[in-house]
């Protein structure tokens, strides 16, 4: 992967990227450490992902993965290292500028509107998409839907699958469901990168396929970039280019998913010091 | 040196009267999760019968100490585990911190009600005598009340550290407060953890109260209840987490109170205005600087999520016909509302509506603050207050036409909002109650009493100011009420609309999920603040409209007490829709003026009833009235209640296809919303 040199900044990455014609990455985080007390959670990662790329991030409970999450998406500060996201740095920046420039995101515990209906999920991020919400246009009874708005939301709903259940509060729908509200929130955003944390669990064997297939379809039809977080590793191989394995705060491998699942630091990382007798199905 | 000791000994009584509140509400909050707000009302309850016994029925003090503090306190805490506490979810600060301000607000009004306004004069002091001089400290001669608040206030400190931190039953209250029912499955009685350490907390409430009582010359609540938030600057700097460090800063606190009280110069506006907001000013800089108060509300209950969903408000679950009815109920009485009011309404009922639409006023800036924004602001009388002298003042000095000077007040209290939501914009729930409230009390303290802002304690007299100057409104005639009509309808239009706009939907989002909204781009901050400026103006103009009505501006109609009582009555008429507002406002102004028919010793009663009705939040967060109103207009409809056709399971998880469809949806609501004691 293309690891930014040592000694520059990502803004001279960016540079140089251009320079030699080759396509700026669309996220390119550099060395990032975050620490919580005495406990290290990511130390030292970069990561890059390229514009319609699609990045398995992999690695065991405890590994970094979400906090790495955080950091870009600026739910959580990195103590150290920058994230750069197309040519704007974002260091500093708050998460709804992140948003607004293109990096939309689901969460592992899922965080909804509990007050709001599916579409109205959908409105919310429509909305704070285009960064409207004047408070004078609410005031002049202009803060209503525009059509304009609701084919989108129209349309992702759609893609999702969701129509059906548009008009249903979040608070009757299971876990599994309520993902897909995530993901369809996230996307009605048209983020460029999407993040996705652990969307399979709570979903059966189908809906993970089914999801599969909407990321994949995401990443041909929309040139969208995913960044996926999944512990189903059947999952990971339908839907990534590549796959970055994380373990203990720390990057230990990254490339094609066959190829990386084979190498001895991951087996060791997934199945622990010397375990041989461990079935490694998935790991083959 | 001498000089400084000459101050600071009398310092470390003083402090330990914090201490005991201080330790109290640590304790309530490490032991069962909840900052009890109650806890000064429960420690005045002690007291009051304490005094009751001894004075009135002339029991022994000791039978009389036994009782009140052993016995009644006690009780009185497994009550409110059993009734109230232990219905709301871990996780429900709003709710708890609402039930705490409805047992403070209501429990001092209730003791009133049922013994009527006695007079409760010296009380004895029950461990030293304390006419005694046992030992003289430079020069401070320590009396039997002084020994006896030290020497409990160290024994308890330690007897209470030791059980939380050292027993079993410690951890298992500890554990308990993070979630009962992952205790339960380890196999520890939960309930009992809990209901115990309401106990010793409501116990200790009781204890600070008789001790505390000989410091006043007339035990009333009111000095209870100050102490009790001064002392919160104190459980506030540690934390509220050790209970040595929130004893050690009570009585640092008392003693530099009074040290700065022995040397600042008594004429002083120092001495006057600042030193009184001492502990509010600390309590202000311990929310902003110590990090722990930060964490303070993220409690989550890890078993949460076999909680059954919310149940909807019961106004989403108006059938069309329901809905109807009640809206055409709304317009006919506001018809008849305004009519009346213009013909035949006799004078002083005319004066009552008035002020109604006043409160009225002030109260949608809770609606917006609290219903929509999700926050508990306990500030909305300063806020009021602000706009009020800000308009009075104009008046008084510039002769400035009073509307314009309800706009300009409107924005002071704006900009006081916004300053104070940037303050705590890093707290939220329980954090940002103790910011609002600390804002109030030094609002109270040392804005409040200076003669050039607010004319002091004898207030503003605005009958020649205000209306010579103005031409276009008189008060006598109907003017007033069209001015405040025409006002309240215009706030009313300004929180529809923001409610049905995208700021309300962001607002909703905000109480849903705050990462996940600011990870679809809102701006969690501006709405913040802003959402805290327009409540702020909204209460400004009402605080204006309030003085208009009586004709004098006066800092007691704006005091603290007054916030907490206003919250409790939104919140019971229902704080997420504007109807709510216009009920309560309607509702406690009628109270009031109807109680001036009945003995004075009912004057409580309107508290008492709201503080009632306030109780009821945890079940029916849209408030009891707006509960009670869809279930009667259903009830009237239908005849009979329309029971659900069958019992619906719990939808499976996963798959587009099992959701279930909004009808289903709503009738399972209704289930989960019809039973009283859902909680």
């Amino acid at each position: 992967m293309a690891e930014p040199v040592d000694g520059e900044t990502s803004d001279q990455v960016v540079m140089s990227h251009r320079a030699q014609g080759s396509v700026a990455p669309l996220l390119s985080v550099r060395a990032i450490s975050k620490s919580f007390g005495g406990l290290i959670a990511i130390d030292e990662v970069s990561l890059t992902v390229q514009q319609g790329e699609s990045v398995g991030l992999v690695g065991p409970n405890g590994a970094g993965k979400t906090t790495l999450f955080n950091c870009v998406s600026g739910h959580s500060r990195p103590d150290d290292g920058s994230v750069a996201f197309l040519s704007t740095r974002l260091d500093g920046l708050p998460a709804y500028r992140r948003a607004r420039l293109g990096i939309g995101r689901t969460f592992q515990r899922v965080e909804m509107f509990s007050e709001l209906t599916v579409r109205g999920h959908l409105l919310v991020a429509e909305r704070a998409r285009q960064g409207s919400g004047r408070m004078w246009k609410d005031l002049c009874n202009r803060g209503g839907a525009t059509a304009e708005e609701l084919t989108q939301v129209e349309e992702v709903l759609d893609l999702v699958g969701l129509r059906e259940i548009g008009d249903t509060p979040v608070s009757a729908l299971g876990l599994g469901t309520c993902r897909l509200v995530e993901l369809a929130r996230a996307l009605v955003g048209h983020p460029k990168l999407l993040m996705v944390d652990e969307p399979s669990s709570g979903l059966d064997v189908h809906e993970t396929k089914d999801l599969s297939q909407i990321l994949r379809r995401l990443q041909t039809e929309r040139g969208m970039a995913v960044l996926l977080v999944e512990h189903d590793l059947g999952m990971v191989a339908d839907v990534v280019d590549r796959v970055v394995v994380m373990n203990l705060g720390r990057v230990i491998a990254s490339g094609p998913f066959d190829e990386v699942m084979t190498e001895p630091e991951v087996r060791r990382a997934y199945l622990g010091e010397g375990s041989r007798s461990v079935s490694t199905g998935l790991l083959t | 040196m001498e000089q400084f000791f000459s101050f600071a000994i009398p310092g470390i009584p003083y402090g330990c009267t914090y201490a005991l509140f201080a330790v109290g509400l640590v304790l309530t909050y490490q032991a069962t999760g909840v900052f009890n707000f109650g806890f000064g009302a429960q420690a005045f309850a002690s007291a009051f019968v304490f005094m009751l016994l001894v004075q009135d029925a002339g029991w022994p003090v000791w039978l009389a100490f036994v009782l009140s503090v052993f016995v009644m306190a006690p009780a009185l805490g497994l009550v409110f585990n059993k009734f109230l506490f232990s219905r709301i979810a871990t996780t429900n600060s709003t709710a708890k911190t609402v039930t705490g301000i409805a047992i403070l607000v209501g429990l001092p009004a209730l003791l009133y009600v049922v013994f009527g306004n006695v007079t409760l004069l010296n009380a004895p002091s029950v461990l030293f005598n304390q006419n005694t001089v046992y030992v003289t400290i430079s020069g401070y001669p320590v009396n039997g009340q002084d020994l006896t608040v030290v020497t409990v206030t160290a024994v308890v400190l330690l007897a209470l550290t030791a059980l939380l931190r050292w027993s079993p039953l410690g951890l298992q209250m500890r554990a308990a407060v993070e979630s009962k029912r992952l205790v339960q499955l380890g196999g520890v009685n939960g309930d009992r953890a809990v209901a115990i350490a309401w106990a010793v907390s409501s116990w200790l409430a009781g204890l600070a109260g008789v001790l505390l009582a000989p410091y006043f010359a007339v035990v009333q609540s009111q000095d209870f209840v100050t102490l009790m938030v001064a002392a919160i600057a104190a459980a506030a700097l540690a934390a509220l987490r050790s209970l040595p460090l929130a004893a050690l800063f009570a009585v640092l606190l008392g003693v530099i109170s009074l040290v700065l009280q022995g040397y600042l110069p008594t004429q002083s506006l120092l001495y006057s205005a600042a030193l009184p907001a001492l502990p509010f000013v600390v309590l202000i800089a311990a929310l902003l600087f110590v990090p722990g108060l930060r964490e303070i509300d993220k409690r989550g209950d890890p078993m949460a999520s076999v909680d059954p969903p919310a149940p909807p408000p019961a106004v989403s679950l108006r059938d069309g016909s329901t809905h109807r009815r009640i809206t055409v109920a709304w317009y006919v009485l506001l018809a008849v509302f305004v009519v009346s009011m213009l013909t035949w309404m006799p004078k002083n009922w005319e004066d009552v509506f008035n002020s109604g639409l006043a409160f009225a006023t002030i109260f949608l800036s809770i609606t917006l603050i609290t219903g929509m924004g999700g926050q508990l602001s306990l500030a909305q009388a300063t806020l009021a207050g602000v706009g009020a002298f800000t308009a009075a003042q104009l008046a008084l000095h510039l002769g400035l036409n009073m509307v314009l000077g309800m706009l300009v007040g409107a924005a002071v209290a704006a900009v006081t909002a916004t300053v104070l939501a940037l303050l705590s914009l890093r707290l939220k729930g329980l954090g940002l109650a103790l910011m609002t409230l600390a804002a109030a009390l030094f609002f109270d303290s040392s804005v409040f009493p200076i003669h050039g802002l607010t004319g002091g304690q004898a207030g503003i007299n605005l009958e020649q100011s205000w209306v010579s100057p103005l031409t276009l409104f008189s008060a006598s005639g109907h003017q007033f009420f069209i001015l405040a009509f025409v006002v309240v309808v215009a706030a009313v239009v300004v929180v529809k609309l923001l409610q049905k706009g995208t700021v309300g939907q962001y607002l909703t989002a905000m109480r849903g999920s705050e990462p996940a909204a600011s990870s679809l781009g809102i701006n969690l901050t501006w709405q913040r603040v802003s959402i805290f400026a327009v409540s702020g103006a909204i209460a400004g103009v009402g605080g204006t409209l309030l003085t208009l009505n009586t004709q004098t501006a006066n800092p007691d109609q704006f005091n603290y007490q007054l916030s907490l009582v206003f919250v409790v009555i939104v919140v019971t008429a229902g704080v997420s829709r504007v109807e709510g507002a216009i009920q309560g406002a309607m509702g406690f102004v009628v109270i009031e003026q109807l109680l001036t028919y009945a003995p004075p010793r009912f004057q409580g009663v309107t508290i008492v009833l709201f503080g009632a009705g306030a109780l009821t939040y945890a079940a029916h967060p849209e408030g009891i009235v707006e509960y009670a109103k869809t279930r009667t207009a259903r009830l009237r409809g239908a005849g009979v209640v329309p029971a659900p056709e069958k019992a619906h399971s719990e939808p499976p998880s996963g798959g587009v296809s099992t959701a279930l469809p909004m009808t289903e949806t709503a009738s399972r609501g209704v289930l989960l919303s019809g039973g009283d004691d859902y909680g």
